[in-house]
């Protein structure tokens, strides 16, 4: 086992990918000569050459067009969203063409593409550098969504999103890119739409994923205390979700808290808290509660951030609520 | 024994222009009846008037090139090579259609000929186009991509996107402007801060000119040497088009924007009686024969609409399907 970052998991998951396939390639602002703005892509120009990495234009509308096209005549391609608040800038062709392509071209057209780059807040980047946006993008058929949270699931799952051949988008996170965690010396792959169990547990089901896993991790080591036993659940992607292993967890904890970034309403929250109502309500002892960011455009002022955000302090509170305890 | 041809073209590429040219225009009517009868719905958006376009690149490109384009593509795809059945079952939904009912009128597909779509975002072509190009460069190929766009789409900021990045890494793609001088009711000089659209690829440095699109020998000869010269040295063309249609922009606008002295004057103008009358000048045919072609193609239409007639609708399991490629 090695102990490396999870921006060097990105990095080693795309210098394998691109050293076993020719046809894949990554472009995106400053991923060549600058090494990517989070040095996610460190050393891949030097490993590959400028045919294999490109410096765009700050133009993420044509170059996720530009991604699209080389992707329906055979390359594939990974584009690097410097981060998903520009990334919107090029929903139009993610949602309206690369989503589209395969269904509306009767199956002759797939589009082999990973569209990746970093989500949500990090600290006191304002409203404009601080969204989530796992809930506009979950809600697209005929893409994939992943949203990991250790270095191990980041480099499994990158390469098993390299190698799909539909539109994949890839979720990380400026917070976590230092992060340290264990991989495997060898290669190894992991599945798109497997869960994971981080932590098992028997009174309470918490549901967290990207940084926020952390946060519930953090949350379930307090829990200790009160002798509440926590099971962390990390779906890992988050479109296709891993139902049957959400609603396991669910029928043998009887209750379901879920740690999620994004603002409530209409939030990927949402949607698992809808299908466990629907698929487990007999197993439920209590409603389910979502600890989400506060309904407002982030602020900058530190203490400010700090309250919007999800807590450990919060979901502890959220556990004690669906426990019926003070 | 026929009269000895006076023209420079052999004459069966004529006379298979002149067929091809009056096809499109046939066909298109058909389709204009077809819908009024309530044979299909949605949207559609004729080609008439514009044949000399479609006829006269097509005969400047081969088989291994790529094309892309808006809507306004029904004659496009067939002079690509796409089978008038196909075209027109899916225009009806059917099962036979290009892509089995899924796309409609606005997203006729193929694989085998290299026709990309058939796409319904205005602009949105234009980087995808950008991306083929890239991918054509990325093997070294001499293959090129044409690009339609139609004056509307000259405004739309990835086109402007696109259009940096294929001059700044030398991509083979030819943009072609059909102005027909109206997006949708708006004449494009109330939108547009230039007077001459070929002036879009003076920011970005690229080759550009403008031909008269009524005309399939002017539009043929001018094409024919730009594609010649993008093969051997790959760099992205800019060519406006000076183009009319007879119809709405759609099935449904009784384009009342526009005189009737406008419409009569550029169907003084009309693609194929021009090409018609210079047929029978070089003795290439006669008026009998123009008239045979005629009857020739109208009973070839009432076949193919037949065939679209009885194809099948697509079965509910089918809606399925190709959300995913596997």
């Amino acid at each position: 086992m090695a102990l490396i970052q999870f921006r060097e998991a990105i990095a080693q998951a795309m210098a394998e990918e691109m050293a076993r396939d020719d046809r894949v390639f990554l472009l995106g602002e400053e991923v060549a000569q600058y090494n990517g703005a989070y040095k996610a892509s460190k050393g891949l120009l030097d490993q590959f050459g400028a045919s294999r990495v490109w410096d765009s234009p700050i133009s993420e509308a044509g170059f996720a067009g530009l991604g699209v096209g080389a992707a329906m005549v055979g390359l594939r391609p990974i584009i690097e969203m410097m981060t998903w608040n520009f990334g919107i800038q090029g929903f139009d062709q993610i949602v309206n063409h690369a989503a589209k392509m395969c269904y509306m071209s009767g199956g002759q057209f797939n589009v082999p593409i990973v569209f990746r780059g970093p989500n949500g807040a990090a600290h006191m980047l304002g409203s404009q550098h601080s969204q989530s946006f796992d809930a506009m993008l979950t809600n697209v058929p005929g893409m994939k969504v992943i949203s990991p949270s250790t270095p191990y699931d980041t480099k499994g799952l990158l390469k098993s999103a390299i190698r799909d051949n539909n539109p994949v988008i890839f979720l990380e996170s400026e917070m976590m890119y230092g992060l340290k965690g264990e991989v495997p010396e060898g290669e190894y792959l992991i599945p798109i739409g497997v869960g994971d169990i981080k932590r098992a547990g028997e009174h309470v089901t918490i549901i967290a994923w990207n940084k926020m896993l952390h946060v519930a991790m953090a949350a379930a080591e307090q829990l200790v205390s009160i002798g509440v036993s926590a099971e962390v659940l990390d779906p890992r992607t988050l479109q296709p979700l891993d139902e049957e292993l959400i609603f396991s967890s669910v029928r043998k904890t009887h209750r379901l808290v879920i740690v999620d970034e994004g603002w409530d309403f209409a939030a990927t929250s949402a949607q698992i808290s809808d299908r466990v109502q629907r698929e487990c309500f007999d197993d439920l002892d209590a409603p389910v509660v979502r600890v989400n960011s506060l309904f407002v455009p982030m602020p900058y002022a530190e203490d400010l951030e700090h309250a919007v955000l999800p807590t450990a302090e919060r979901v502890v509170e959220a556990v004690k609520e669906v426990l019926y305890v003070g | 024994m026929a009269a000895e041809a006076k023209t420079k073209y052999d004459r069966d590429f004529l006379t298979s222009v002149y067929k091809e040219m009056a096809f499109g225009r046939r066909f298109e009517e058909r389709v204009n009846q077809a819908y009024q009868k309530g044979k299909f719905a949605g949207f559609c958006h004729l080609h008439i008037g514009q044949e000399a376009v479609c006829v006269g690149v097509q005969r400047a490109l081969r088989p291994t090139d790529y094309m892309i384009s808006g809507y306004r593509s029904h004659t496009q795809a067939i002079s690509k090579g796409m089978d008038p059945k196909s075209v027109l079952s899916e225009l009806f939904g059917k099962v036979d259609g290009c892509v089995r009912g899924k796309g409609g009128s606005m997203h006729m597909f193929s694989k085998e000929y290299r026709f990309l779509g058939g796409h319904g975002i205005v602009g949105g072509q234009t980087p995808i186009a950008a991306g083929v190009g890239f991918a054509i460069k990325y093997d070294k190929k001499d293959d090129i991509i044409v690009c339609y766009l139609g004056d509307g789409a000259c405004n739309q900021g990835q086109f402007f996107e696109a259009l940096n990045m294929a001059a700044t890494w030398n991509l083979p793609v030819l943009y072609i402007i059909e102005n027909n001088q109206y997006g949708m009711g708006t004449d494009f000089r109330r939108v547009t801060s230039v007077d001459r659209l070929s002036k879009r690829a003076l920011a970005f440095d690229i080759d550009n000119s403008e031909v008269d699109g009524m005309d399939f020998l002017k539009v043929y000869e001018h094409v024919g040497p730009i594609v010649a010269k993008m093969r051997k040295k790959p760099k992205p063309y800019l060519l406006e088009v000076h183009t009319y249609r007879y119809r709405g922009h759609s099935v449904s606008d009784p384009a009342a924007y526009r005189t009737k002295d406008e419409v009569a004057q550029f169907q003084a103008r009309d693609p194929i009686a021009t090409l018609g009358e210079y047929l029978k000048k070089s003795k290439v045919a006669s008026e009998e024969d123009l008239k045979t072609w005629d009857k020739e193609i109208k009973d070839r239409l009432t076949e193919i609409e037949a065939f679209a007639d009885a194809s099948p609708k697509p079965a509910l399991s089918e809606l399925w399907d190709n959300v995913f490629a596997d």
